[in-house]
């Protein structure tokens, strides 16, 4: 059984607004497939004794002093927003009728 | 959705029942940077002009945090009497709404960076204790405007615009644990509590504090127990509460709503209500009664943050002078009386009168303007005495003024108008509308003639030995002088000229 289908890869390129040709599900299917399932091996691997990790840095306090950088332009922010109104991003209605 | 509601009158419900309250916080750090990007910060910009690639979640840009913002809430925390985490992460909230580019919005979940604090505040003569549960670092949301429903409302809207200009900015979130035993003052220990904490902020500047712009914001979650029960009752948690009268509106409406609904045998529903700042009522909102499952994990493209014990601790040791021990020295130095200082502080005229008497002015004097004259004056214009456009610096002139002879209280009054009303400093409003006290004796000579002629009766009983009725004739010059006269030197020029011994 795969790990994925070419739905839910259809499915998820859509989510993010990627246009994906027939031809390229079919492909990115098949990667995507064997990607996770190698993936999904590693949970295998992990031990009762090893801890949950969440970064594979050995690194702390990395921060960015407190300086102010140019932001982009309201037009290049929003060149690419699938719908604009009024200098701002518009989004579908968030909540249906009571 | 107008729920028609019954209330119990309050007095009745604190007989029958005992509120726990809880508070949660959210304060917006004045970094000049946002929490995870470089974009400024400021309120009020044009929409979607503070933004970046990071901040909107554009592919592939990654975040890093702002070591002054990791700095404030170590401070605040310190502040606030809580244990610094040695140790601890950035989690992902995950959630569906569109206020958050990324779909989830980067905070602390199960290891906040402060735990375990508290903050005493006084209501009525009573100290209170309130317990500090956490204190946690994360990010601000967007704004959204709904468009095509009724007033602005998300609910029936046709679509939404959102402005990511606030998306980002550094937001510490300060959660109480639950507050009991206040009894009938539980709507004034609330507001005492955010009122201290606004303090507490403002003094350690990690904050504007301006909660009329939403850089503090409460949430108000309040319950219900029949006396002498063990178990809490069911909460609800009060949001857009942006004034501390509000704070306190908030708690005393939802005893009696919640207070009529247990008295009529029905359930209060764990749910989120909205304030209404016009009527002081709490609205239905969302219930909660799902929870909401927010998928929290730890946050992948940020490094844990380990704060070093020497640092916490030079940093605690640079803390300034904190609220209530400014308000215990101040007292001392100026030998005020409980009520005094408590008129000082309500007034929120202390930062004012202290920095009115660092000008020079003596604290009697400072206390007598921004109390009086000055509040009378902002309240009339209904802004907060800070936002009169006059400074300590002004008033203290005034003062000085007033104390050197060169004013009276009436003049210096007409002076205050004038720097008020932006006709610049005290001495050129003293110029200009010529408000100098007139001592000089050949100018009030006239003036004493004028006024001894016009009343002969009154200047007859003078000389006949009356001294007393000498004040009509004072009156008569200062009248005359428009107020400007040397009051005491008229007095002084009247008895030399009806020939009596003052």
């Amino acid at each position: 059984m795969s790990a994925i289908t070419r739905d839910e890869v259809a499915h998820l390129a859509r989510l993010s607004r990627l246009a994906l040709g027939p031809e390229e599900l079919d492909a990115l299917a098949g990667q995507l497939d064997e990607i996770i399932s190698a993936v999904a091996q590693v949970q295998d691997a992990a031990s009762a004794d090893v801890p949950p990790t969440s970064h594979a840095l050995p690194l702390t306090n990395v921060f960015r002093p407190d300086e102010v950088r140019p932001p982009l332009g309201v037009a290049e922010a929003l060149d690419q927003a699938p719908a604009a109104e009024d200098d701002r991003f518009r989004v579908p209605r968030i909540l249906d009728e009571e | 959705m107008a729920d028609t509601v019954s209330l119990m009158k309050y007095d009745e419900a604190l007989t029958r029942f005992e509120p726990v309250l809880g508070l949660e916080t959210h304060v917006e750090l004045g970094t000049a940077a946002k929490m995870f990007c470089g974009c400024p910060t400021g309120f009020g910009a044009a929409p979607n002009t503070q933004v970046c690639p990071v901040c909107l979640a554009l592919p592939g840009a990654l975040p890093v945090a702002n070591a002054s913002a990791i700095e404030r809430t170590i401070r605040i925390g310190l502040a606030l009497n809580c244990s610094i985490a040695e140790w601890c992460r950035f989690a992902r909230k995950n959630y569906f709404y569109p206020d958050m580019p990324k779909n989830y919005q980067i905070s602390q979940y199960d290891e906040p960076l402060c735990t375990d604090g508290h903050l005493d505040v006084e209501v009525e003569g009573r100290s209170f204790r309130v317990g500090i549960e956490r204190v946690h670092l994360e990010e601000d949301t967007g704004k959204s405007l709904h468009v095509g429903g009724a007033t602005g409302r998300i609910h029936g809207a046709d679509h939404s615009l959102v402005d990511y200009n606030r998306a980002g900015i550094p937001l510490v979130e300060i959660v109480t644990r639950p507050i009991e035993g206040t009894g009938e003052l539980a709507p004034l220990v609330a507001r005492a509590y955010v009122t201290e904490l606004r303090d507490l902020l403002r003094a350690l500047d990690v904050s504007d504090v301006r909660m009329e712009q939403g850089s503090l914001r409460c949430d108000v979650n309040v319950s219900l127990m029949e006396r002498g029960a063990s178990q809490w009752g069911t909460r609800t948690e009060t949001k857009n509460v942006n004034s501390l009268r509000s704070v306190e509106r908030a708690v005393r409406h939802e005893i009696e709503r919640q207070a009529a609904v247990l008295a009529d045998g029905g359930r209060v529903v764990q749910e989120t209500r909205h304030f209404q700042e016009n009527t002081g009522t709490t609205a239905q909102g969302r219930s909660k009664e799902e929870a909401q499952d927010y998928r929290y994990f730890p946050e992948p493209d940020l490094v844990p943050i380990a704060p070093a014990r020497d640092w916490v601790e030079e940093l605690r040791a640079g803390l300034p002078e904190l609220p209530a021990a400014r308000r215990a020295r101040v007292q001392r130095e100026w030998g005020l009386s409980e009520l005094e200082l408590r008129d000082l502080v309500n007034a929120e005229a202390l930062d004012l009168v202290e920095e009115t008497v660092a000008a020079g002015a003596t604290s009697g004097d400072a206390r007598k303007w921004w109390l009086n004259e000055l509040s009378r004056r902002a309240t009339a214009a209904e802004v907060a005495l800070a936002e009169l456009p006059i400074t300590p610096a002004q008033v203290a002139r005034v003062a000085a003024l007033v104390a050197e002879g060169s004013l009276n209280d009436k003049l210096a009054r007409q002076v205050i108008e004038g720097v008020l009303a932006g006709e610049g400093e005290p001495d050129a409003v003293v110029e200009s509308r010529g408000l100098r006290v007139v001592s000089d004796d050949s100018a009030l000579g006239a003036a004493v003639d004028d006024a001894i002629a016009a009343n002969p009766q009154i200047a007859e009983k003078v000389r006949s030995g009356k001294v007393a009725a000498a004040g009509a004739l004072v009156g008569a010059v200062m009248k005359a002088t428009r107020g400007q006269a040397d009051a005491g030197r008229a007095r002084a020029l009247i008895l030399e000229r009806l020939g009596v011994q003052g």
